[in-house]
């Protein structure tokens, strides 16, 4: 139920981006990653918001100190293909498991991929 | 395809032809790439041939559809292993116990149907998860409370029945008992409702919990004689204030009268708070800091303190005692916290300290005082599970850390009950420390302390890593077998464990030639005649398994 109603969602934003292609500005960008953003408050945030206190920040910031992924934030990363996401959220790494359809629907994780990938330069 | 064991591929497939049908084909999981999903992310078996793993999944989204998923089980003798969220990570994750079953992933039953806020219950389906349930309650703006474990995205009912436990208050800490009416498919398909929700338009399903003649909800916990579709909780109206206070003691043997007068407070209700044990002198932190530790460090100790330490058995030197009394760093402190309206906490601390003011030396002192409510931002400054704030923030336990630069893969939770005294502390350190050692385990290398989740009695909960190495493993597997096995000899058991560990743990509870091993069984026999649902969950076998054994 929640994937379908998502799933509507989704497509709705792409048909909002489509007829907002001539003037692109942040609000349709926002709007078109609303669903991913929703997919990462629900089942990422806890582990990545920003912080110490959350636990996924703290292991990146850890694991690349001193680069452009020092802060450690998901959301900010301009260097994080939308491939690497829909593979470590169907693997798992470390301590952090691998979600299942239920959990995560193949039509969420696309959205959540575009959504964290927005920031990378497509090609990379 | 994979094909559960003892099902030939013929009826397998007509199966998940009758599967597909019942519940729709996009929720009926065959292929490997989607089975993957429900390995078990912390298995001991880690890409060993022996790790447990699903032959197929089956995501319902109603009561009716499990009924019809069961029926069909019957009739084509299917294995299946229902889990609820599949978060219990260290106790099982989503994989079966029994490898090769067909895992009934209800997740998709994700109702709140109700939060009373006048008689303070829920009533949830499996697939709801204690972030779901506190985000609703904040939504309605209800003023109550849920109790929850560290790890926020496990399924209320799911923590319940496998007795998981939390840190609000005393009556809401222990998850099973906090539960009020369970709704269960049995495994012939038909729907059983327990305690009051057996009258036909029951008005009191969540407020009584017995009903009437033998109260059974206890069997459907820990088990596999039913997939458990509906579930109570008794929830803590939201209390007006928080204090949290300690009582700081000089001396290694202040230990004893000081859990003494722990038992005493805390039976006697003149505290009801988690409590919480810590060593400053020993550096062991409390339960509720562990994940403080983990983010910024331990607290940082002189070099004499340090060295002092290495020198010290089963936590104790003169020299560390003195050394202690000098610096004025106590050897045990106890954390006491208390919910309520101020003038009662106020009182209820006040009586405490009249207890513990007979240890000579007790040191008192109020850390925290919280009007209520707070919210999940504000909550983020204290240990989130004692405001009844869902967090993941205990994964920094085995996470990358600059403390810990290598990362596990996970971890297996070693968790026995010992006698809430003193002396049972350093018993159980004394055999669990000596045996660790032998067997090259990471548990017990230093001074531990156990929780206090329940009020009758102590556990310890640690984590046993998973690591990349299968060597490694397996020298972690057999010696926390092993662990099992010595604890059983002192009088100890696990209260809950992977799949992996199940046989062993159970094999401890023996009493009478495993009379309670042969009683499992012989519910099995009569409620599960075709052993169909969780074979070997608890060690509990359907006869064609158990024969073959």
């Amino acid at each position: 139920m929640r994937a379908r109603r998502l799933t509507g969602t989704v497509t709705s934003g792409l048909l909002l981006l489509g007829a907002a292609s001539r003037a692109v500005g942040a609000d349709s960008l926002a709007a078109r990653h609303a669903p991913g953003r929703a997919v990462y408050e629900k089942w990422c945030a806890p582990c990545h918001d920003p912080g110490i206190i959350h636990p996924g920040t703290h292991a990146l910031m850890t694991k690349y100190p001193n680069s452009t992924r020092a802060s450690g934030l998901i959301t900010a990363w301009t260097d994080l293909p939308a491939t690497y996401v829909t593979f470590m959220v169907r693997h798992g790494i470390s301590v952090m498991p691998a979600f299942r359809k239920t959990e995560i629907s193949d039509a969420e994780l696309a959205a959540l991929a575009a959504y964290l990938a927005r920031n990378t330069p497509t090609g990379r | 395809m994979r094909v559960p064991p003892n099902v030939s591929s013929a009826d397998y497939a007509r199966a998940l032809a009758e599967f597909e049908q019942a519940i729709g084909r996009e929720w009926v999981f065959t292929s490997d790439e989607d089975l993957d999903l429900y390995r078990d992310a912390f298995s001991p078996f880690l890409n060993e041939p022996e790790e447990r793993i699903a032959s197929g999944a089956l995501a319902p989204v109603s009561t009716e559809q499990v009924q019809q998923i069961v029926r069909i089980a019957n009739k084509y003798r299917i294995p299946i292993y229902p889990i609820s969220t599949g978060k219990n990570l260290g106790y099982g994750g989503s994989a079966p116990a029994y490898s090769g079953s067909v895992v009934l992933d209800l997740k998709r039953m994700n109702r709140i149907i109700e939060v009373n806020e006048q008689h303070a219950f829920a009533l949830v389906e499996p697939g709801v998860s204690y972030f779901d349930l506190y985000r609703y309650i904040q939504e309605h703006k209800l003023k109550v409370w849920i109790d929850c474990p560290d790890p926020g995205w496990g399924s209320v009912m799911g923590n319940a029945l496998d007795r998981g436990g939390g840190y609000t208050s005393a009556n809401y800490r222990n998850h099973f008992d906090s539960h009020c009416g369970m709704e269960i498919v049995l495994p012939n398909g038909e729907l059983l409702r327990t305690g009051m929700g057996a009258i036909p338009n029951a008005q009191t399903w969540q407020q009584y919990k017995s009903g009437c003649g033998p109260w059974i909800d206890g069997i459907f916990s820990q088990s596999n004689f039913g997939v458990v579709t509906k579930m109570g909780f008794w929830l803590m109206p939201e209390p007006e204030a928080y204090q949290r206070c300690t009582v700081s003691v000089p001396r290694y043997h202040d230990l004893m009268p000081l859990v003494e007068i722990l038992n005493f407070v805390e039976n006697s209700r003149i505290t009801s708070g988690f409590p919480d044990l810590e060593s400053p002198l020993l550096g062991y932190p409390p339960v509720g800091q562990i994940q403080l530790w983990n983010e910024t460090g331990p607290p940082k100790m002189s070099a004499e303190h340090a060295n002092l330490l290495k020198g010290a058995k089963l936590g104790y030197s003169p020299q560390i005692e003195a050394y202690g009394a000098r610096a004025g760093i106590p050897y045990w402190r106890l954390w006491l916290s208390f919910h309520g309206p101020e003038e009662v906490i106020q009182a209820q601390w006040h009586a405490a300290q009249r207890h513990f003011a007979r240890i000579q030396g007790a040191q008192f002192a109020v850390v925290e005082q919280v009007k209520l409510p707070v919210d999940a931002q504000q909550a983020t400054k204290y240990h989130e599970p004692e405001f009844g704030v869902p967090s993941l923030r205990a994964f920094s336990i085995g996470a990358r850390t600059p403390w810990n630069p290598t990362p596990s893969k996970g971890h297996m939770w070693f968790s026995p009950i010992i006698p809430r005294t003193g002396e049972a502390i350093i018993e159980a350190n004394r055999v669990f420390s000596e045996a660790a050692q032998s067997l090259g385990m990471p548990l017990f290398t230093t001074f531990t302390l156990p929780a206090c989740f329940w009020e009758r009695a102590f556990i310890f909960i640690l984590a046993t890593p998973v690591t990349e190495d299968p060597h490694l493993n397996k020298r972690y597997r057999e010696g926390f077998k092993k662990l099992i096995e010595v604890g059983g000899q002192h009088g100890w058991g696990e209260y809950r464990t992977a799949p992996v560990f199940q046989h062993a743990v159970m094999d401890v509870y023996s009493f009478n030639n495993h009379v309670l091993q042969r009683f499992h069984a012989t519910l099995k026999d009569a409620i599960d005649p075709n052993g169909i649902l969780s074979a070997g969950r608890y060690d509990i076998w359907p006869k064609h398994l158990r024969e073959k054994a």
